[in-house]
């Protein structure tokens, strides 16, 4: 199977070039070191939660249920917390929730066969709804100051950066290198292609196609019950509504990325790209003063435009390839 | 074969994240910051050209409009730059992005409604640091983390103005009675305990309250009550509503009865749900802050802040152009005085 990046990755990582360039020389006070900590913790929870998300649509499935994931776990560390747990006992935890959470929605979906997008729009629900059980309309804030300190501050054994490096830039830069690996050069990221190809192909190759979608979703849990953790100490704040709508604004990403929405196609590096240009367009449009309702249309006309261009192309370059082909058949 | 890979991702990513040590609630040290500013100059001069930004809870609310568009009239008169972004849900987090612009545009003052009194304190206080002053209306952020708050009425504001109008409309004496929300509702009864050691003073000693009749902030029930009001006591001359709900009722209830003109109705209310009813005579007067003075008074105390005349600290004073002078009591708060009456002559000024 050729392995080169598809073309439409290409355009995206160029056009997140491109935007980068020209924001930091139009858009005043976009291309300092501060702006940049603001991006890359505005993009921190998308970032890392696309991940997994890329995994399980490039097998041809979806998880919607991600940002209530993250809102019960943000939910779980106030009420431990206020339950007197540590907070190096309650991260864990967390996370071990996450993927219990994930692994519900894996056992709905490949125990019982369910289709994904319906048991994750009820997962969606569900565990928003717990969220709400544990901690009502209050908010726990009181968390450790070297904790959340930590989420919001920069790399301070670097002193000639000057602070230009956020601390969680190293937890998004191993993670992706970690899922990049996996997909790009292992037999576990083919089998992930072969699925999302073909499953019932991918099943008589000897992939253990439920096994494997299985768990994903166990993974894509515990990354949002950790993002769930690192959204409360960014914010110090755990709520139940926390991340409401993230799942939105990640699988816009992995599209705008040139992920397949059927599965089969797509590269993390364009991923992170569609996460990148999706965060710094909206970074440099509110330093613009453009208003929220315009941000919306903007990106709102990016997604449409990430699944709409790849088709025009590809139907295009079909014609073209159709009619060279009868061009040589005729000479 | 996935199993034991995926297995072992997701057990290192568990490694990583639990460290050793154990942090809880009660041994964690407390840390607060102490702000340590230089000390007011009462005679700075206001500064012109000031970046003045507001970020209401969420955009497009017909109340947060109006506290703007009085913030917009202020900044207007301060020769400074007036600005106001927001975020389309009002979420906790989405005010943040926000705040992190701000800074980044290097505005001179934020005037912020918190969605959430600590999400926001991080942002606030990088805000802070980098020479922003930030003053807070409507829902405080923690107070750590702002140099001054807008508090929109006091307890003792609102009940001495409950009593006055309620003597100015029984004519200096005669049966009065209250159409509360709940009996539980903390506010109203702190209003009404206000309002009844008013009416222990000697100028209020013949007004009689005859009778506190709870409504619960339902439309129907507050009607209901009001009725049954005039019937266990004919003599009545004023229904003071402390609720916006309840003294809608009350006057829906009046005009349409046969006590319309004899029977005052006054209380807290919102001037698009009361205009008919100021229009028709049943309503004299009634009273709430005017949401159009925070927005003013908030660009003000910001401008004082920018400018050096005053830090935040208790007693500072001030003066806010219309308004008058302030001066900032304890924990940064500066209070707005006494609520905006409305009567037949000023009602169509008031869109909120």
């Amino acid at each position: 199977m050729s392995r080169k990046l598809a073309s439409w990755d290409t355009a995206i990582i160029l056009l997140t070039v491109l935007v980068l360039i020209i924001a930091s020389l139009a858009v005043d006070n976009f291309g300092t070191s501060r702006n940049f900590t603001f991006m890359v913790l505005d993009l921190l929870p998308i970032i890392l939660v696309a991940l997994p998300m890329t995994f399980i649509i490039v097998t041809g499935e979806i998880d919607l249920s991600v940002a209530s994931t993250l809102g019960l776990t943000s939910s779980l560390m106030g009420w431990f917390w206020n339950h007197g747990l540590s907070i190096e006992t309650i991260i864990p935890l967390c996370i071990v929730i996450g993927a219990v959470a994930g692994a519900f929605n894996g056992f709905l979906i490949t125990g019982l066969g369910l289709p994904s997008l319906a048991v994750t729009i009820g997962t969606l629900a569900l565990y928003r709804g717990l969220a709400l059980v544990v901690l009502g309309d209050s908010a726990v804030a009181d968390f450790p100051f070297n904790y959340t300190g930590w989420v919001t501050g920069t790399l301070s054994w670097l002193p000639w950066l000057d602070g230009a490096v956020p601390n969680v830039l190293i937890l998004i830069v191993v993670l992706a290198l970690i899922f990049g690996v996996i997909l790009h050069a292992t037999p576990i990221g083919r089998s992930l292609y072969a699925i999302g190809a073909n499953a019932q192909a991918a099943h008589f190759a000897g992939i253990r196609v439920a096994r494997t979608k299985f768990w994903l979703y166990v993974v894509s849990g515990a990354v949002a019950g950790l993002v769930g953790v690192l959204w409360t100490l960014r914010y110090s704040s755990a709520r139940a509504d926390n991340g409401a709508g993230l799942e939105l604004a990640v699988v816009a990403a992995v599209l705008l990325g040139g992920v397949s929405i059927f599965g089969g196609k797509g590269s993390l590096p364009g991923v992170l790209a569609g996460v990148v240009l999706l965060t710094a367009l909206q970074n440099a449009l509110r330093l613009e003063d453009v208003s929220g309702q315009a941000l919306n249309i903007v990106t709102g006309a990016l997604l449409v435009l990430s699944v709409l261009l790849p088709n025009v192309i590809s139907s295009i370059r079909g014609n073209w390839q159709r009619r060279k082909l009868r061009q040589s058949a005729a000479s | 074969m996935s199993r034991h890979r995926l297995a072992a991702v997701f057990t290192a990513t568990l490694l990583v994240a639990a460290g050793c040590g154990g942090t809880t609630k009660d041994n964690q040290s407390s840390s607060t910051d102490t702000q340590t500013s230089a000390a007011a100059d009462p005679n700075a001069k206001l500064k012109e050209g000031l970046k003045i930004a507001y970020l209401p809870k969420q955009l497009n609310n017909p109340y947060s409009d109006v506290e703007t568009s009085g913030g917009e009239e202020a900044v207007k008169e301060l020769k400074g730059e007036y600005k106001k972004v927001g975020p389309n849900d009002a979420s906790a987090s989405s005010q943040v992005s926000y705040i992190n612009t701000l800074i980044q545009q290097q505005q001179d003052v934020i005037v912020v409604a918190a969605n959430d009194p600590n999400a926001v304190c991080p942002s606030l206080n990088q805000a802070r640091a980098a020479k922003i002053k930030v003053v807070t209306f409507d829902s405080d952020a923690n107070k750590t983390c702002r140099d001054a708050f807008i508090n929109q009425a006091t307890t003792e504001g609102i009940g001495q103005s409950l009593a006055k109008m309620a003597l100015e409309q029984a004519g200096g004496s005669g049966d009065i009675a209250v159409l509360s929300a709940t009996p539980n509702a903390t506010n109203q009864n702190a209003w009404i305990e206000v309002m009844k050691t008013e009416l222990a003073k000697p100028e209020y000693s013949k007004l009689k309250l005859v009778k506190i009749a709870y409504g619960n902030d339902d439309d129907q029930k507050s009607f209901q009550e009001a009725q049954g009001l005039l019937q266990s006591y004919p003599n009545l001359k004023v229904i003071v509503a402390p609720t916006t709900v309840g003294i809608a009722a009350a006057a829906r209830y009046i005009s349409s009865s046969s006590y319309k003109g004899k029977v005052q109705v006054t209380g807290l209310g919102l001037p698009n749900q009361m205009r008919q009813y100021v229009k028709d005579g049943t309503v004299k007067k009634f009273a709430l802050w005017n949401p159009a003075d925070i927005g003013y008074l908030a660009a003000y105390a910001g401008a004082a802040l920018a400018s050096g005349q005053i830090t935040g600290a208790e007693g500072d004073k001030f003066t806010a152009g219309k308004l008058g002078p302030y001066t900032i009591g304890k924990d940064g708060e500066i209070v707005l005085g006494p609520p905006t009456e409305f009567t037949t002559d000023n009602i169509d000024k008031f869109n909120f």
